[in-house]
């Protein structure tokens, strides 16, 4: 069985990504399931960056908890993460660079990868392919991968560049050779045949919007999200449709808003700062019943924050961000397949309830790269809004009319007799201002409330249970810590706690009747957040008497599956003994 | 073609009497019907103020957005249905003001719509404050003592943002205020027409008197709007005569014209969607 971690640290700018991205294609092409986990410094050249990979011949669902093989460029990367290699792993370093005196503690190779670099290939930035070489014959992994991979990353740039590569690949294998094998770390080849994408959360995202209709995007540069944007720019033409860069985030939004209204379906993408310029525009929306996708990849705020970290933070504002009553839906994407489907849903959503969506990604997804099936178009069948019949259009068209499911038939412009203003203003059943029309108010509020019957029962379709389906000890998280979550409780049954773990893909409105029927019976409900105060805990608390137990976790990281387990096994344990459960930040 | 009244939209205006804006709207409705622009082809887009009521007032789809917020969104619909005949309208805090980012770039982008503002120099809707245009020393509600603040000059601005088209009506003359109207539509490109629009109201000071006795028309002057520095030059003309008409006119292509995927004439609203195609954008991903 393979399941292994390897970290790559080193100073920004120098390498350390892309060594990390080749690794991890070479690994996904000899047959493995792959799960990175990625970050680096906000400057762009200079502080440290590290990239990490797990490897497994199953699927994964997390990260890890650990470091099989750490690969340090320099001391600080040694200093940095050396705690996380247990008793036993493996430390490859620079001997160039700096020393690590002997120890029984890890097994260390030092490599002597600058001077490799500098003395046979003559150029020392290749003392990252060179690594890559050393990893390939230090932990068998098939050679031709590399190779290959060599080989279509730098032929646009000629076969000279391609050979210095080869050429430095086989340093690397050659100096391993040279050394003694002191572990047993074996990769091999993989299970699969079968080609999988490797994609990141936010390129798997974008691909899924195309796949949605998407044809307009419309964005302004921001960490996270803005790979969201590059990808689209680059392949939204091959298919017709194109990215407009605009002024702000205020401007993309107003953009994706006019298209729709036009009939386009568009979307824009941002982090917290982008995000909260786009809440009067969400405003707009709702009152004027216009689709739109808004996909929020959240870093750490406030305000600026720390823009290259992830955290939940942005719940509070995608619900409830905006004056007046003001219905939205909010949806927290999963993991990396998830962000194809998820987006297409949301569209779908989008489109067939005429208000806005608020998709919540954030950095640790967004950034992160794994293995995915081809996607299947059939999964999510695309809906589109409903539009008048030529009887509407031609007896009185009335665009906001009252309807048994409170959703309208929508016009385009171009369609005669669909003429209405649509506005910002409250406004009547024919959309004409109404602004002092206090019982017209509450009629049209109503309206748009209404949609929420059916939204909240796909909100309660779209949950999913791991583990035990009536736990004693449940747990409910969000976004993108499922895959971890899902992780814990499975170690926790292995343990012999009952525990599960209840994931909603809908956050607002929430799916009530799959919570109350999840959580009676339950002894104790985790909810584990990446954020200070508990935003989930909060809804929740809303709509639940209910003494949840909160497990918050706000340091710019995910969680791992040891901290989520240990909390379980905490709160089992309490149950026994009938203590009070407590709140917990990691 | 077509008639003016086919242009007269439900809801009665709700300026004040002798208001510079209905001039405004009865302008666009006879440029819209002189150049027969059918209403369902039409779209009105404005942000708020008193002037952007406007799309309310006339027979054609309509989008009252938010303050500041017309040129985006009236971007999003145009880049989507290039067929339809776009038209921001707003007021001056509205467009040189809070939206005033979202003018010069839109400028910039020279998008195929015309956009009208109403310019009559204070908040009207918020009853009086000054505002960007309001000339230094004013006395609005906000500033007591005389605004302290050089006004802004849009026709610089637009033509130096690389607008295509930059006029400049008077809600006292219909007829010219029509024709440039009417120019700014035909014209291929980001067209600007900035109206003094008198705010009977609010503005004691830049009254219809007040235009008339220092308007002239560049026209009759024999002003070239091809000559960029000459153009410029009458932007800045302020004071005892007061340039209106065309400044500059100019051909560039228009965003449309420059984004491969609107090159080939289908709207994107009217294409059918295709699924069948993203096998190919997933080669780079294996």
């Amino acid at each position: 069985m393979v399941d292994c971690v390897f970290r790559i640290g080193g100073e920004g700018g120098e390498g350390v990504i892309s060594t990390g991205e080749l690794m991890t294609i070479a690994l996904a092409r000899a047959g493995f399931e792959i799960y990175t986990f990625r970050t680096y410094p906000a400057e762009i050249k200079g502080g440290h960056a590290n990239y990490q990979v797990r490897v497994a011949d199953k699927l994964l669902l997390s990260q890890g908890d650990h470091v099989d093989v750490l690969m340090a460029f320099n001391e600080e990367a040694y200093q940095k993460h050396a705690k996380d290699v247990p008793k036993g792993g493996v430390i490859i370093y620079d001997s160039d660079s700096f020393s690590v005196p002997p120890s029984d503690h890890h097994i260390l190779y030092p490599i002597p990868l600058t001077s490799l670099a500098t003395e046979k290939i003559g150029i020392k930035l290749t003392k990252n392919i060179i690594s890559l070489g050393v990893l390939a014959a230090l932990f068998d992994v098939p050679f031709e991968k590399f190779a290959g991979l060599l080989k279509d990353r730098f032929k646009k740039k000629g076969d000279a560049v391609v050979q210095k590569n080869l050429q430095a690949l086989q340093v690397g294998v050659d100096y391993v050779k040279s050394m003694q094998k002191r572990d047993s770390i074996r990769i091999g080849s993989g299970p699969r045949t079968a080609k999988e994408l490797v994609l990141s959360g936010n390129e798997s995202l974008a691909l899924g919007a195309i796949a949605a209709g998407c044809r307009l995007y419309a964005g302004y540069p921001i960490t996270p999200a803005t790979d969201i944007m590059e990808f689209l720019a680059k392949e939204l033409p091959k298919i017709g449709g194109y990215v407009i860069q605009t002024e702000d985030e205020i401007s993309a939004i107003g953009c994706v808003l006019g298209a729709s209204f036009a009939g386009t379906k568009a979307m824009t993408a941002t982090s917290g700062p982008g995000f909260s310029l786009m809440t009067e525009m969400i405003g707009l929306a709702v009152v004027a019943e216009i689709p739109a996708v808004i996909v929020d990849v959240q870093r750490v705020g406030p305000s600026t924050g720390m823009p290259t970290k992830t955290e939940q933070g942005d719940l509070y504002l995608a619900v409830y961000g905006g004056h007046g009553n003001c219905p939205r839906i909010v949806m927290a994407l999963n993991n990396v397949e998830d962000c194809f489907y998820g987006i297409q849903r949301a569209f779908n959503l989008a489109e067939e309830f005429q208000m806005p969506v608020i998709v919540l990604s954030d950095q640790y997804l967004g950034h992160r790269k794994a293995t995915v099936p081809p996607p299947d178009l059939a999964k999510v069948p695309i809906i589109s809004r409903r539009k008048p019949t030529p009887d509407e259009l031609q007896k009185g068209y009335r665009r906001y009319k009252s309807t048994p499911d409170f959703i309208s038939p929508m016009s385009m412009p171009g369609m005669e007799g669909g003429g209405y203003v649509a506005e910002g203003l409250e406004h009547d059943e024919v959309g004409y201002p109404a602004a002092s029309d206090h019982e017209n108010h509450l009629k049209l509020t109503q309206k748009r409330y209404g949609k929420f019957i059916e939204v909240e029962q796909v909100s309660n379709e779209m949950c999913r249970i791991h583990g035990d389906e009536h736990p004693e000890i449940a747990v409910i998280g969000w976004g993108s810590s499922e895959g971890v979550i899902r992780e814990a409780v499975q170690m926790a049954k292995e343990k012999g706690i009952s525990a599960g773990a209840l994931h909603p893909k809908i956050l607002y409105p929430l799916p009530l009747a799959r919570i109350r029927d999840f959580i009676s019976g339950t002894k104790a409900v985790i909810i584990p957040e990446v954020n200070y105060t508990g935003q989930f805990a909060t809804l929740l608390r809303k709509r639940f008497a209910y003494d949840f137990i909160q497990l918050n976790k706000c340091v710019g990281l995910p969680f791992t599956p040891k901290e989520i387990l240990d909390k379980i096994e905490e709160v089992a344990a309490n149950v026994r003994t009938s203590r009070q459960p407590h709140a917990t930040r990691v | 073609m077509a008639q003016v009244k086919e242009y007269i939209g439900k809801v009665k205006p709700d300026w004040c009497p002798g208001c510079g804006d209905f001039a405004v709207l009865n302008a666009l409705q006879r440029a819209l019907a002189d150049l027969d622009i059918a209403p369902h082809n039409a779209l009105v887009v404005s942000g708020i103020g008193c002037s952007s009521n406007l799309p309310g007032f006339i027979n054609a789809y309509g989008f009252h957005s938010l303050h500041g917020r017309s040129l985006p969104v009236a971007t999003g619909a145009k880049l989507c249905n290039t067929d339809l005949t776009v038209i921001a309208t707003g007021g001056d805090g509205d467009g040189y003001g809070i939206g005033c980012g979202h003018f010069v770039h839109t400028c910039r982008r020279n998008v195929n719509m015309t956009y009208i503002v109403m310019d009559n120099q204070i908040y009207g809707l918020t009853t009086g404050q000054a505002s960007p245009t309001t000339e230094k020393d004013v006395r609005t509600k906000t500033t007591p003592e005389g605004s302290i603040e050089v006004p802004l000059n849009p026709i610089a601005m637009a033509m130096t943002a690389g607008a295509t088209y930059v006029a400049r009506g008077f809600s006292g003359d219909n007829l010219h205020l029509a024709q440039m109207m009417k120019g700014a539509i035909e014209h291929k490109g980001f067209a600007l027409v900035d109206v003094f629009s008198p705010c009977v109201t609010y503005n004691k000071q830049n009254t219809y008197p007040w235009f008339r006795e220092r308007i002239y028309k560049l026209e009759d002057e024999k002003h070239d709007p091809s000559d960029f520095r000459l153009g410029l030059e009458k932007s800045f003309e302020w004071g005892n005569r007061i340039p209106i008409g065309l400044f500059y006119k100019t051909e560039r292509p228009t965003y449309e014209d420059e984004e491969s995927a609107l090159r080939g004439g289908i709207s994107l609203a009217k294409q059918p969607l295709e699924r069948n195609n993203l096998a190919s954008l997933m080669e780079d991903f294996l």
